[in-house]
């Protein structure tokens, strides 16, 4: 075990921690907006006129790939992981970044999809009642709080070395 | 920062006054008309279904005929023409238009039926074309297609299924037919499908040979005309070229009507106008002679209201005091800055019944949290130029639209102060740029501090900026009891509550827990400290005893209390909330430092500043449209969420007064 962990070694784990982060949170985003955006095309055809109000709903879902490729790079440059002439991190300190990394990596992937399909709702909102824009936008929000948590929390817990 | 006191208005008047108090009220837009009347009043109404119908046909005539010029003869407009808003028109220029308003009608008839001869055309060259193109395997013909034969020979045309040559069909008819002789078989044309043939034979034979074909797959074409087929598709490619040149004149007779574009949408204006007035005319209660109506005016118009209708159109006009259970409608006046988050206050809902409104309260935490959560200088700067200068341009925006739009000049104001504290310009591009391309590193010092470099110090500030958010709801919430006169309620639903989160608080700072999250220790004398202890004491026993006091039974009451209690966590989880403000504002800085980073990768030199030039604009369009989309749903998560959670139900109805309700054009008031 210790063979294996040392194996990859410090930077070989803080990399696998970004490259996470960047990851999960991203197929989460893509397919929140995936859904959101075939609800969106619907309404769409129906009536072009509200195209930026089910737009900005689409968009909802799209922060926690966002906040996912913020994880990564901030773990990539911190330690030096970007470009090169980078320092040697422990195999402790590799395990600690990828620990920071996988809050946003994994409540990014699971709040994503499920804003998405809270966006897909949203959008319904819209459809049918195009002046209640303001509280659609407000259910989809509340999803997102938790993914803002967990960026949080990884962000304080990116280790200083 | 208010909501306009409104009073009903009941106007009883001689029919013969009708039309110019109907007018006048809708010129002066003071009114919201709101007649209650019991079925069985016995009060006759006029039926106006079908005057109310025809004009706002001809509203959509106009607006259809409108539509029809713009696509063939489009306006010259500038970029801002959507939101430029509806052009000031003189009243005696509008007058026009409603007097010669049949002529007007009469132009955008024709217009439409322009447009409707058009799309007949079309569709005839479509026909045409089609025919051409059906004759198109024909053209080798020599003879019409209906062409049956000379006095001794008969002539069969057709077509048989699949690409057959030659010599299959002479066998084929070798075959069936062995007794015809002196055959002649052409093919015409040949493709996958079919084979065009023509084949002739001696007329005593036909019947046989016809026979012998349809055996292999002959019929003979649906449609034939007596025409050989290079003449009988010259004409229809004659008739479809008049077409087309008839389209064309009827498109220029069109573009022709370009100039009355603005009498065509005066005049719909006015069916609309008109329209709307036989809406209000079908509600009035009327006998032979008077006719009642009755509304709502805004406090301050009220007298205006009075002494006009009562001197001018000799009506009789009273004010009434307003019903306990009436809820009149919501119109809210709030100052030039203010103003502009009324919006977003709209979509949540207006003050209903009873409460305050708290657009003044909303207006400057909106603004202070959109440019903590944005925080930077350069987009700050960007999102104010864009709405000032179209605040400036456009200075007749629809007035929604307009508040909007100050809104995000005042939340750009509140980005660039925001920026200026943390050092966001562009994020980091003040060091990257001087560090890529000039070999020495420049920065620009915050003049708060670095939020990346102690995101804990943030953290804490926006938990602070949170606590100061929920207790001012928290206060408006006593504000409200206390002007109603409900002190039990005041000290039982906010003091006890300030009690017992001040006392908490209180009690949290000079822990050690608050110390190892701050890195600093705070101390409190010890008699603060028990101060603060029994304010806490005091504020949880009274919530526990007070909160469930609508109960006789004493154990459910406390039992309620106990849970009230619990709702302390929903206090937490508020506060909490408000960490999106370091979140939010930290992802801004940092995206736009990995826009600034991988633009300085390509290094010196021209190539390298052409691709720092290229991936700076779009990153950093992308980056402010994103957070822009972030700071703007967030903030407003906020202040339903969390603010409006402490004190504020909204559920108002909005003030909608019977006015010149126009599309296109605004008139000029008269004075």
């Amino acid at each position: 075990m210790a063979a294996m962990l040392e194996m990859i070694g410090g930077n070989g784990w803080a990399l696998l921690g970004a490259a996470l982060a960047a990851i999960l949170a991203g197929c989460g985003s893509a397919y929140g907006v995936g859904v959101a955006g075939q609800a969106a095309c619907g309404v769409v055809t129906e009536d072009p006129g509200k195209f930026v109000q089910v737009l900005v709903l689409q968009l909802l879902p799209g922060t926690q790939g966002i906040y996912g490729l913020l994880i990564a790079f901030v773990a990539l440059s911190r330690y030096g992981l970007l470009g090169g002439g980078g320092m040697e991190l422990t195999v402790a300190q590799g395990l600690m970044v990828l620990a920071a990394c996988l809050p946003i990596g994994i409540v990014g992937l699971i709040s994503a999809r499920h804003q998405g399909k809270t966006a897909v709702a949203a959008i319904g909102i819209v459809a049918k009642k195009p002046d209640q824009f303001g509280k659609a936008m407000i259910f989809p929000a509340m999803v997102e709080t938790y993914a803002i948590l967990a960026l949080l929390i990884s962000i304080l817990a990116l280790p200083t070395i | 920062m208010a909501v306009l006191q409104m009073q009903r208005i009941s106007i009883c008047a001689m029919k013969k006054n009708r039309k110019a108090i109907l007018e006048r009220l809708q010129e002066l837009g003071a009114m919201e008309i709101d007649i209650q009347l019991p079925d069985d009043s016995g009060y006759k109404k006029m039926d106006i279904t079908n005057s109310k119908a025809t004009f706002e046909k001809q509203a959509q005539t106009a607006d259809r005929a409108l539509e029809v010029l713009h696509e063939y003869a489009p306006e010259k407009t500038g970029m801002l023409a959507s939101l430029a808003g509806k052009p000031l028109v003189d009243h005696d220029l509008f007058d026009k238009a409603a007097k010669n308003h049949d002529n007007y009608l009469e132009t955008a008839h024709r217009i439409v039926t322009l447009d409707k001869q058009i799309a007949e055309q079309k569709a005839n060259i479509q026909k045409l074309q089609n025919q051409i193109e059906s004759l198109a395997p024909w053209m080798g013909l020599t003879v019409p297609v209906s062409f049956t034969g000379t006095r001794k020979t008969a002539c069969l045309i057709g077509t048989m299924a699949g690409a057959q040559s030659l010599e299959s069909l002479y066998g084929l008819l070798a075959k069936h037919a062995p007794e015809a002789d002196a055959l002649d078989i052409q093919v015409i044309f040949t493709d996958k499908d079919y084979t065009y043939l023509a084949v002739v034979c001696l007329k005593k034979d036909a019947q046989i040979v016809e026979e012998a074909l349809r055996a292999g797959g002959f019929a003979k074409p649906a449609q034939t005309v007596n025409k050989v087929p290079t003449q009988w598709q010259k004409e229809l490619q004659s008739e479809a070229d008049e077409a087309s040149r008839q389209i064309e004149t009827l498109e220029k007779e069109i573009a022709d009507y370009a100039g009355s574009r603005q009498d065509l949408r005066m005049v719909s204006d006015y069916c609309r106008i008109r329209a709307e007035k036989y809406e209000i005319l079908g509600k009035l209660p009327q006998t032979k002679n008077t006719f009642a109506l009755s509304g709502y005016v805004p406090a301050y118009r009220a007298d205006q209201v009075v002494r006009e209708f009562s001197e001018k159109y000799d009506a009789v006009v009273e004010t009434e005091q307003m019903k306990e259970d009436e809820a009149p409608p919501v119109l809210l006046k709030n100052n030039g800055f203010s103003e502009s988050v009324e919006g977003v206050l709209a979509s949540f809902g207006l003050p209903g019944k009873g409460e305050i409104d708290p657009t003044f309260f909303t207006s400057i935490f909106y603004v202070f949290l959109f440019g903590l959560m944005l925080s930077d200088a350069a987009y700050g700067l960007i999102v104010s130029l864009a709405c000032g200068i179209l605040l400036v341009k456009c200075p007749r925006m629809a007035t929604n639209l307009r508040k909007s739009i100050k809104l995000f000049f005042w939340c750009g104001i509140s980005t660039m102060f925001w920026g200026v504290m943390f050092g966001g310009y562009f994020g980091d591009v003040v060091d990257v740029v001087s560090e890529t391309f000039f070999g020495h590193k420049v920065s620009i010092p915050a003049l708060w501090f670095v939020p990346l470099n102690d995101p804990m110090k943030l953290l804490l500030f926006s938990m602070l900026f949170g606590v100061i958010h929920l207790f001012t709801g928290l206060a408006l919430k006593g504000y409200m009891c206390i002007r109603d006169g409900r002190y039990l309620d005041f000290v039982c639903d906010c003091v006890l509550w300030f009690l017992l989160l001040g006392g908490l608080i209180g009690m949290l700072l000079p822990s050690e827990l608050f110390a190892g999250i701050a890195g600093q220790q705070i101390y409190f004398p010890e008699a603060l400290k028990a101060v603060v202890k029994w304010m806490a004491i005091i504020g949880a026993v009274g919530i526990v005893l007070m909160s469930g006091r609508e109960n006789k039974n004493f154990g459910v009451r406390i039992a309620l209390g106990a849970y009230d209690l619990y709702g302390m966590t929903s206090w937490l989880s508020d506060v909490l909330s408000y960490s999106r403000l370091l979140a939010l504002g930290l992802a801004t800085g940092v995206i736009a430092s990995v826009v600034n980073q991988m633009g300085s990768m390509a290094g010196k030199g021209v190539v390298g500043v052409i691709v720092f030039i290229l991936v700076f604009l779009v990153g950093h369009t992308l980056n402010i449209g994103i957070n822009l989309l972030g700071a703007y749903v967030h903030t407003c998560r906020l202040q339903y969420v969390e603010f409006f959670g402490k004190f504020y139900e909204g559920g108002g109805k909005a003030f909608e007064p019977f006015m010149l309700k126009t599309k296109y054009v605004d008139i000029k008031e008269e004075n």
